[in-house]
């Protein structure tokens, strides 16, 4: 139960996705949770299920919040990701066990997830979305509230979009939410240690010289500092970004 | 009378039996060739006649006719003078028409009757194996070149030697491979200085068989860098190297003293190279640069300034490895499995990436050059590299790594892929799977980065792709400025 009193950012959305929200879904849940935050969702197919995968895969920990009992496998198909789930963090519902799931049980499940939460991130959802539920009663309760922009042309972006005109925040990194939150957002501790970023701008040869490194050793690190956004190469030098 | 003499016309790389027949009716004397004969084998009529009487042997006085069937198909150059030449004494008496049968032969009459080589003699030789002609009389030096198809080579220097050979009175002089002269060493790394990163991806590159584009400002190295690449690639197995002299025989580019191709051939194309050089072709069907390149390396300096058509040209191969050739009359392939080097400048005025020099370009003129390679080509290269100016400092330092022990990894890499292709481990594939999220990289290019980080992993002795085999192959993926959509 101390997991519930770090602080908990919900990422919500439509289970029918597109690809591009199930990226963004699990690239915000690996990043929240690498930087010591507590993704919460819902477990249902499509965006829950990718935040939740992404926490894990970032080392973090999520709790997810039922709509039924919490010995149901449901949905069938995450009863895989509810197991580690389960040995990891934690699985909270507040039915009994054995209770089924139900379509009018789920906007309940939706009012803890949004409580449990210091900010809602609504990723996708159609124009009568379940995440606009718990969008809604985030704002009751004074929360933070953020929808990633899609597409104006596609219906699964309907819901996130009119949240946006309505002034809910834009995201458009996961740092934004960190921000919100007063928390730093660690980049990679270990790369960031990194102390090629003190000799830069250079080229690679001239890392490779002056730290008598191997030329795979110093390009991989580089590259392992591009893909961090510690640095990026232009015409063969590498600089350090921010 | 009536002689044949057997030889054969190439089809694209394969040979096909031709028959030329000679007759000698009464009636005013003429030489008259059928047989859709081109225009250099028309010709061939003005060496035959002067190279026999040349070779103080009698040129029939009398009508005569010369055939080479079959009569559809087209022949082309001078490699039919000495068979005609053949038919024609054999019709004449004046050697033995049975002898004559048992032989092919092929080669061009020099006007005072000495034999000059001429391109294709492999493929002839191997279309006499496959009838099972014994023998092949051929130009003296083509001889080594002859043999490398498994006939026996009757290497003559002139014509009266070949009548004086069919005759029985001389026997075939010995050949010798090579006549004592060492082969020309490829170029060597060690005159490389720094390039740390440029040597790096030349190495990949030669281990995995990778494309590799290699960008920079102009005199930063990146052609001197290219034009090592052959030296430290494996030397080709012998069914590779046949397949490879055959096509370099074709387009009369053996060497005499050393026919067999046993290393990884290089060819450099100029940028004002046609798509018919580049890609085969022309009237006479010849390889082209491309094909020249099989089984190894066609580098193409300034790959910007080549004609747009040449290089979507070089697309087929480069996924299929064989060109085909289409003609109204039939298709002819031409192999071209090769390892593809372009190098550029990053813009046309090539100041950019040089912190010396201001870049003088406007934006629609870089964006020009830019769009001269489509995404469809630059995705073929699986290593991108920008190779900066170098420092003074580092072009004092001492000579770099020979190519030898560089060769010695390579081999030894390619042994380890063939063998068992490294697998990322999970941690590998967690780093590549952030990459695609963060970076902007296609499915292709994803797999691009797979397949680098394997060589990665196979040079550097490992069963496991780790993640710092993917790091690093990550740092060799085009960089966003040169992929213009």
């Amino acid at each position: 139960m101390a997991l519930l009193s770090e602080p908990a950012v919900a990422i919500v959305g439509a289970r029918a996705c597109s690809p591009y929200g199930a990226q963004v879904a699990r690239m915000l849940g690996r990043e929240l949770a690498t930087a010591g935050v507590l993704v919460v969702s819902g477990l249902a197919r499509g965006i829950d299920g990718e935040a939740h995968l992404g926490a894990l895969a970032g080392g973090g920990h999520t709790v997810a919040v039922l709509g039924c009992g919490i010995d149901r496998d449901y949905p069938a198909a995450h009863a895989a990701l509810a197991r580690s789930i389960g040995e990891r963090s934690l699985i909270v519902s507040e039915y009994e066990a054995g209770v089924e799931p139900a379509p009018w049980r789920f906007p309940a499940r939706n009012r803890i997830i949004a409580g449990l939460c210091a900010a809602t991130v609504v990723v996708e959802a159609r124009e009568r979305s379940g995440a606009l539920i718990t969008a809604d009663f985030a704002l009751e309760e004074g929360r933070e509230v953020f929808a990633v922009p899609g597409e104006i042309t596609s219906a699964l972006s309907a819901g996130s979009n009119a949240l946006l005109r309505l002034g809910a925040t834009p995201l458009t990194a996961a740092v934004d939410v960190l921000e919100s939150l007063g928390i730093q957002p660690p980049p990679d501790r270990a790369v960031a240690a990194n102390p090629l970023l003190d000799l830069l701008p250079a080229t690679a040869d001239e890392l490779v010289r002056r730290t008598g490194l191997a030329v795979g050793e110093v390009i991989a690190a580089l590259a392992e500092l591009d893909v961090a956004g510690l640095a990026a190469e232009g015409d063969g030098i590498y600089r350090r970004l921010a | 009378m009536l002689a044949r003499a057997v030889t054969f016309a190439l089809v694209g790389l394969e040979p096909r039996r031709v028959e030329v027949e000679a007759h000698i009716q009464g009636g005013t004397p003429s030489l008259t060739i059928v047989g859709l004969a081109d225009r250099a084998c028309q010709e061939a009529k003005q060496r035959v006649r002067s190279g026999i009487v040349s070779a103080e042997l009698e040129f029939p006085g009398s009508r005569v006719t010369v055939n080479l069937a079959p009569a559809e198909l087209k022949k082309e150059g001078s490699g039919f003078d000495v068979p005609i030449a053949l038919a024609l004494l054999a019709a004449s008496h004046q050697l033995p028409r049975a002898r004559l049968a048992e032989h092919a032969s092929c080669g061009e009459l020099a006007l005072d009757g000495r034999l000059r080589r001429v391109g294709g003699v492999l493929a002839v030789a191997e279309g006499a194996r496959r009838d099972e002609l014994e023998r092949i009389i051929c130009p003296y030096e083509a001889c080594a070149e002859a043999a490398l198809a498994g006939v026996e080579p009757v290497g003559v220097r002139h014509l009266a030697d070949a009548v004086a050979y069919l005759r029985g009175e001389l026997e075939p002089p010995e050949y010798i491979v090579g006549n004592g002269k060492p082969r020309r060493r490829p170029l060597d790394l060690a005159d490389v200085r720094g390039q740390e990163r440029g040597r790096r991806a030349l190495e990949l590159a030669a281990a995995g068989c990778h494309n590799l584009l290699l960008g920079g400002p102009p005199g930063t190295g990146k052609t001197m860098l290219a034009r090592r690449l052959p030296g430290i690639l494996p030397p080709l197995e012998e069914e590779q190297a046949l397949e490879v002299t055959r096509i370099h025989s074709v387009a009369g580019l053996v060497d005499p003293d050393h026919p067999l191709i046993g290393y990884a051939p290089f060819r450099a194309p100029h940028h004002s190279a046609s798509t018919a050089a580049i890609v085969g072709g022309g009237p006479r069907l010849r390889p082209g640069e491309a094909s020249l390149a099989h089984r190894g390396v066609l580098l193409l300096d300034e790959l910007a300034e080549f004609q747009r058509p040449a290089l979507e040209a070089l697309r087929q191969p480069l996924e299929d490895g064989e060109l085909v050739v289409a003609r109204a009359a039939g298709s002819v392939r031409f192999p071209a499995r090769f390892q593809l080097i372009g190098t550029m400048n990053l813009c046309p005025c090539g100041a950019r990436g040089d912190p010396g020099a201001q870049c003088s370009c406007s934006a629609q003129r870089l964006a020009r050059y830019r769009d001269k390679l489509s995404r469809a080509l630059l995705d073929r290269f699986d290593l991108v590299v920008t190779i900066p100016r170098a420092r003074a400092l580092e072009l004092q330092g001492g000579p770099g790594e020979a190519s030898d022990p560089v060769r010695s990894r390579v081999v030894a890499a390619r042994l380890r892929l063939a063998e068992v292709a490294p697998k990322r481990v999970a941690a590998a594939d967690e780093l590549l799977t952030r990459a695609v999220e963060r970076l902007p990289l296609s499915g292709r290019g994803r797999a691009k980065v797979a397949g680098v980080s394997r060589t990665i992993a196979a040079l550097a002795g490992s069963d496991a792709v780790l993640p710092e085999h993917v790091a690093e192959a990550l740092a060799y993926r085009a960089p966003s400025e040169l992929a213009t959509p």
